[in-house]
């Protein structure tokens, strides 16, 4: 049995607020907003992520979602998709926080288009200035270990390596750095974002340990995406159970699992 | 731009009196844009948001709704306004 100390029990708690689900669910791409208020209550999701877009005049768009987040009850977390540089995503987070009324913000600075890679230099450059600010920053970032040291060294309290490039599907591309990653910052809260395409990939990261994931794309553009954000949480409570039960050391020969000792036959035909 | 966008642009540095105000052109969320609003929070009502709940950039940097009423306009400045929207 595990004791109630070890690391594995740490329970999901980014900046102090203690959450009973690892799903962080982005609201967009999906086939109304019906839909999506089914799909956040499926995922047993507690963290919702937003957005910023220019709004036409006399426009109620952004006051139609904003009534239907509230519905939905979880917390807000705003990001600053598409910002290439950290003047623009600094100002993107304080729009965000004026209009979302939170100090939390995903932090992305893009570096280019194809990859939708972030821009490490302008993410720490902007999660400097952002902390500075009040800002509680979730920085989307790879698993390079010199940015993630010094994003914590800016103020960060959470760190969201990729899995893979942004609405890929691809899972977890680079599954050695992540488990470096996780293995050098064991005690920062990590979540896997971007590029989770099937539950088994959430399932596969919380295996190694990863606190969370955040995800969008997967559930908004399954043919159900209601059912698709239930099989998302059941993947994601195996996983972080087996994480938590201890998963067994893989090995390279065959070990029989039926004893040995008194096998029938034994004797007979072996050399 | 043309000759009379041009003028009406040079016109505002007549400041003899009694000239009535004229136009800036500026741009608003990258649509090119006259107006008569001499501040942003004049600028938000002349544009028709009104209440509705916006935020606000001035050339890239953030304004907040109470900064609004003192930050003046002028010829050639970017405005943001955005609104809550679905994101990933």
């Amino acid at each position: 049995m595990l004791d109630k100390a070890d690391h594995r029990l740490r329970p999901f708690a980014p900046y102090g607020v203690e959450l009973a689900s690892r799903l962080l669910l982005g609201t967009a791409q999906y086939p109304s907003p019906h839909v999506l208020a089914e799909a956040v209550k499926s995922s047993g999701s507690g963290i919702i992520t937003v957005s910023l877009r220019r709004e036409q005049a006399r426009g109620k768009a952004g006051e139609r979602f904003m009534e239907l987040i509230q519905q939905m009850g979880a917390r807000v977390l705003p990001n600053t998709a598409g910002c290439r540089t950290a003047k623009e995503a600094i100002a993107t987070a304080n729009m965000a926080r004026e209009l979302f009324d939170t100090t939390w913000i995903k932090l992305e600075v893009i570096a280019n288009d194809d990859t939708l890679q972030p821009d490490l230099f302008g993410l720490v450059e902007a999660a400097c200035v952002l902390v500075k600010d009040g800002f509680q920053v979730f920085p989307y970032t790879t698993e390079d270990l010199g940015a993630a040291d010094r994003l914590l060294a800016a103020g960060c309290e959470i760190l969201m390596p990729w899995g893979a490039p942004i609405g890929t599907g691809r899972g977890l591309a680079n599954p050695y750095a992540l488990k470096t990653m996780r293995n050098y910052f064991p005690g920062v809260p990590l979540v896997v974002d971007a590029g989770i395409g099937a539950p088994s990939h959430a399932a596969q990261a919380m295996e190694m340990g990863y606190d969370a994931v955040l995800l969008n794309t997967a559930v908004a553009k399954a043919a159900d995406p209601v059912r698709m954000a239930a099989a998302f949480r059941w993947a994601l409570e195996a996983g972080r159970t087996a994480y938590e039960s201890g998963l067994m050391e893989m090995r390279d020969m065959a070990s029989p699992s039926t004893p040995v000792a008194g096998t029938p036959f034994f004797e007979l035909g072996r050399t | 731009m043309s000759g009379a966008m041009e003028a009406e642009i040079s016109n505002r540095h007549d400041t003899s009196a009694g000239t009535p105000q004229q136009p800036l052109a500026i741009h608003v969320n990258g649509e090119p844009r006259q107006t008569e609003a001499e501040t942003l929070a004049a600028l938000i009502e002349e544009a028709g948001y009104g209440q509705a709940r916006v935020a606000t950039a001035l050339n890239g940097d953030f304004v907040s709704a109470r900064a609004r009423a003192a930050t003046p306009l002028k010829a050639g400045d970017h405005v943001e306004i955005v609104a809550p929207r679905q994101g990933g």
